[in-house]
């Protein structure tokens, strides 16, 4: 591997190697560089949607996620400003949806909780929207709670691009933006999603639940109860 | 209102589902018939599409509920959308639309009880030489007062078809005050493209090239990088020399009539009485960059412009200037499409376009790759502004030297701008690119003028103090937006009407836009009702630099560029209602709890704050 | 014991809360004793002070959902040189703003009219009674906050970092593990 990884790209003043094709992002989790973000996931088509995971490359923002690296960049981000900036976005995230974490079954093991652990979001800054967002509870096996859903999109990604289903989509517009489901009732138990599919096991949040499974792990042993999610996300790669 | 039944949506939907075929890039088209037919989408319609086009039926759903001018739930028979932009404001608008609904017994973005009517507000229709305006299922209304909707409230009360409404009322003129070369010289249909086949296809490149001609939406990417960025695209992949031969049917000509920056209409009127240029100037670029389709983007607003363009199109596809051999040259394929849009300003941005044109939802996309290598279809794609296509025939008749002699070194040529707000003469201007806005305010009329809103929302606020400033992309770059503001206007409230712009426009893909937008609109409402601090001030300012630093895309990154400028320049406007206070609460304490006072019947001391 | 005079005043209460995190303050178990000599109270539960005085810290915990959580939070405010907002429900509204999707109307509906046994039951309008908000507010969007001090509770661990290092001059700064939202 390593002789193909003759290009380079700096982040942060750490050379990092690159394989073409790879995007910033790509490398920098190659190269144990963490880059806080929520709407990627290594296993899918890059969304750039969350701007986390927004770094200055020549002194222009771009999404790491989505930007190809390319020779000789030169990266910043793990800087005062844009950590601060992350941590905005995260705020905004939190305001505009209803995240209530003590009555959320995803606690614990939440990415969007776990980002703002170590962006140390010590509140959500903006005033709080409280939207009308609809639960539906019509499937079996599966929880939709929209109050906590993102527009990461990933459950739209794994759906349509691995379980072949296309149970999920996103419709509205703006902050009328909701995450549609495909029956005509517009009801989840009316679609062909089996609680074993890809789109079940990527939701960053809450959004998305199995039933019967909440407070099955104790407070104290969740996933990111010790651990960051820096550690959590660079230390899956190696499993 | 009744839902359609069944046996009735099928006779609907046969025949829009025949005539736009089941590529599903036609998907938009097909709502657009199915919501003009139906008031509505119905959910039973979203299905047989979906078959039809063999989509998912969320994908059809998602592109419904992406769009202002489509609806999961009825509207009303007539559906009156007032166009909200600062200027329609400005000449009474707010006024006329309450006057309307107490006249018809309808409540703002209610559909009334018997589903005959809706009224609600839309974003700026392009009108703003004639407003106050509005659409009425679709159709521009101008010039509105109360006598316009006595009358209207008249024929929506007795059912009278819109088809069979006095003319008058949709009269659209033109205003053409200034002309330069390229509204006041005449064109002969065919006339660039027989220049372009005498000289050739690289010639002409060479004469682009040499005409410096900029992108005139107002980003002002030189349009010949642009189109031999196109042909190289696919000229590298076939390894074929540049523009060899024209007529691959891989590559696409894109014309951006999406002309939704509140305050600009130029692209309507040189639609309506110069589409032939502009028609003229898509076939030249197709010879050169070697495309043999090309689509016309028209925003669903101008969709009282449809038959007369497809009209042209028929004229000149009789005349030999499109279809197979233009002009006789054998090889040289060329038509154009023309799609609509339905309500949403993103379709602006040339990748939301294309993904509009492919009917999705005008969602921006990711960039690299840029549209010249992968647009529609991922195939490349020119995207240009209407007006730069009618100055590309001209170059292309005229030469680049003739074109370049005009204007600045760094902004050849001339611009249209839209004027208006306090003016005496609103209406369009052409002038060669260097002239100030202080000559311009001259010959326009202004009255004691303030402030101009160049390029529109997501431009600049120009205060008088800046008036010998010029209209060029060295200085002030322009889509064609010219809003002026008199001393005695409020600028706080056009702002805010921006603000609100945003806010609805927003795509909602990322998040610094879909949130941040709506931050700064509760912001100005906060600060419009009196309970702004200087906290909230500097909230605006901090999320001005998320926006512009983390935003995907340009509606993101300008969305804050009013409240910046105005707080920069115009401190006094905010400040004017700022409440003393460090600290005002969030939200009116007094009125969270009529609720409560209205549920419980208590009106004592403890049951107000 | 150090000069009473010295001591940094604390005052203390619930709004719409449940106490929780006043109980967390006592996870902070013998600790309490040092932190004592340190500190005194001013209106909190314990002490059974009605209104608050003077006070050199305020420790608001619970949202802000009724015409009294105002009255009670600006005289907080106004008498605390820092005010410090603890707990989920100070900070987001937290599990009472889980109401704020529900009409107000058929929560009253709900709770005096259609719950069993209320025989002839009627929403009661007793001035008395503090009127409700149509929604559950946290309090930094009715006052200004200093200090946020999340979690549901917080752990006595933080509780404790969290006073400690405002009493000692320092930003307050929790740990990884005490940082939570739950």
């Amino acid at each position: 591997m390593g002789t193909f990884m003759s290009k380079t790209i700096t982040i942060d003043g750490q050379v990092v190697p690159f394989k073409e094709g790879q995007t910033i992002m790509d490398a920098a989790m190659a190269a144990d560089v963490y880059i806080p973000h929520l709407c990627h996931n290594p296993e899918f088509t890059p969304h750039g949607s969350c701007k986390l995971c927004t770094v200055k490359v020549n002194g222009r923002n771009v999404a790491s996620c989505t930007m190809p690296a390319v020779e000789g960049q030169q990266v910043l981000s793990d800087t005062l400003e844009l950590n601060d900036e992350r941590l905005s976005l995260t705020q905004m995230l939190f305001v505009e949806g209803n995240h209530i974490c003590p009555s959320c079954e995803k606690s614990g093991n939440c990415q969007l909780q776990a980002v703002a652990y170590y962006l140390g979001m010590m509140s959500p800054h903006y005033n709080h929207f409280y939207p009308q967002r609809e639960v539906d509870a019509s499937h079996p096996d599966v929880l939709l709670d929209r109050n906590r859903c993102i527009y990461c999109e990933l459950c739209v990604r794994a759906s349509r691009d691995v379980d072949g289903k296309n149970v999920f989509g996103l419709s509205g517009r703006g902050i009328g933006s909701t995450l549609v489901v495909n029956s005509a009732s517009g009801l989840l138990g009316d679609t062909n999603l089996a609680a074993t599919d890809k789109a079940m096991q990527v939701c960053p949040t809450g959004a998305l639940l199995k039933k019967r499974q909440g407070f099955t792990v104790p407070i104290g042993q969740r996933i990111f109860d010790h651990h960051t999610i820096k550690d959590v996300q660079l230390g899956d790669k190696h499993e | 209102m009744q839902q359609p039944e069944s046996s009735d949506l099928s006779r609907i939907l046969a025949p829009v589902l025949a005539r736009h075929g089941k590529d599903s890039a036609q998907l938009l088209q097909i709502l657009r018939d199915v919501q003009d037919a139906c008031h509505h989408i119905p959910a039973e319609a979203i299905d047989q599409i979906a078959a039809h086009l063999d989509v998912p039926r969320v994908t059809v759903e998602g592109v419904v509920g992406f769009y202002s001018f489509l609806s999961t739930q009825p509207v009303g028979q007539y559906r009156l959308l007032f166009s909200n932009n600062i200027t329609d404001q400005m000449l009474g608008k707010d006024d006329l639309l309450k006057y309307l609904c107490n006249k018809l017994w309808v409540e703002q973005g209610r559909v009334s009880e018997d589903g005959l009517i809706s009224v609600d507000n839309t974003s700026c229709t392009g009108m703003c030489d004639q407003g106050p305006a509005a659409l009425i299922n679709g159709w521009p209304l101008t010039n509105l007062d109360q006598n316009r909707l006595d009358l209207i409230a008249e024929l929506i009360r007795s059912q009278k078809p819109v088809a069979e409404w006095p003319p008058m009322l949709f009269e659209v003129v033109d205003n053409i005050c200034r002309t330069d070369v390229l509204l006041g010289e005449p064109f002969t249909p065919g006339a660039a493209i027989k220049q372009v086949l005498a000289r050739g296809a690289k010639e002409t490149l060479a004469e682009m090239d040499q005409s410096n001609l900029r992108g005139r939406g107002g980003a002002g990417f030189k349009t010949a990088s642009k189109w031999s960025f196109c042909h190289a695209a696919i000229a590298e992949e076939e390894g074929s020399v540049i523009c060899d031969i024209g007529g691959n049917p891989e590559r696409f000509i894109v014309c951006n009539a999406d002309e939704g920056e509140p305050g600009t209409f130029k692209d309507r009127v040189l639609l309506n009485s110069h589409a032939d240029l502009v028609f003229e100037g898509m076939t030249v670029g197709a010879r050169v960059v070697g495309a043999s389709k090309g689509f016309l983007y028209l925003r669903g607003e101008y969709r009282y412009l449809l038959e007369k363009l497809e009209g042209v199109l028929k004229r000149r596809r009789e005349a030999g200037l499109l279809g197979d051999n233009i002009l006789g040259q054998a090889g040289f394929s060329f038509d154009i499409e023309i799609h609509l849009g339905a309500g949403a300003y993103i379709c602006g941005e040339e990748s939301a376009l294309i993904e509009s044109l492919e009917g999705k939802r005008g969602r921006p996309r990711n960039r690299p790759p840029f549209p010249v290598t992968h647009g529609y279809k991922g195939r490349p794609t020119v995207v240009d502004n209407v007006e730069t296509f009618a100055c590309s025939a001209r170059i292309a008749e005229k030469g680049g030297e003739w074109f370049a002699a005009m204007g600045t070194a760094q902004s050849t040529g001339t611009k249209l701008l839209s004027i208006s707000g306090d003016v005496a003469r609103p209406g369009i201007y052409e002038y060669p690119f260097g002239v100030t806005l202080r000559q311009i305010l001259d010959d326009c009329g202004a009255e004691d003028p303030y402030a101009v809103q160049v390029s529109g929302p997501s431009g600049v606020m120009v205060s008088w103090k800046e008036f010998d400033r010029k209209i060029a992309f060295e200085d002030l770059p322009t889509a064609g937006a010219f809003m002026v503001f008199k001393r005695s206007r409020d600028l706080f409230q056009a702002a805010r009407n921006f603000a609100h712009f945003f806010a609805h426009e927003s795509c909602g893909f990322c998040t610094p836009c879909r949130v941040g937008t709506q931050l700064q609109k509760k912001i100005m409402d906060k600060i419009g009702s009196g309970h702004g601090t200087i906290c909230d001030m500097e909230e605006l300012k901090r999320l001005g630099f998320i926006l512009k630093s983390m935003s995907h895309c340009g509606l993101g990154s300008s969305a804050a560029n009013p409240m910046l400028d105005a707080l920069e320049k115009f401190p006094d406007v905010f400040e004017r209602k700022l409440k003393a206070l460090a600290f005002e609460p969030a939200f009116d304490l007094d009125g969270a709890l009529e609720t409560a006072r209205r549920i419980t019947g208590r009106d004592d001391e403890w049951a107000h704050l | 014991m150090s000069d009473p005079k010295l001591k940094v005043r604390i005052a203390t209460c619930s709004l719409a809360g449940c106490f929780g995190c006043h109980m967390s303050v006592l996870d902070i178990d013998e600790r309490l004793l040092g932190l004592l000599e340190l500190i005194e109270f001013d209106r909190t539960p314990l002490t059974d002070i009605k209104h608050c005085g003077p006070c050199d810290v305020g420790i608001v915990e619970g949202g802000v959902c009724n015409a009294e959580n105002v009255h009670v939070l600006k005289e907080f405010r106004k008498n605390c040189k820092v005010l410090v907002a603890i707990g989920a429900c100070a900070i987001t509204g937290g599990i009472p703003a889980m109401r704020n999707n529900i009409d107000l109307w058929d929560c009253f509906q709900e709770v005096y009219q259609y719950e069993g046994g209320l025989e002839g039951g009627q929403v009661p309008n007793d001035p008395e009674l503090p009127l409700p908000f149509d929604k559950v507010h946290p309090i930094n969007e009715v006052v200004k906050v200093d200090y946020f001090l999340p979690g549901c509770p917080p752990s006595g661990d933080a509780i404790w970092r969290f006073l400690t290092d405002l009493l000692n001059g320092r930003e307050p700064k929790l740990d990884y593990e005490m940082l939570h939202y739950d």
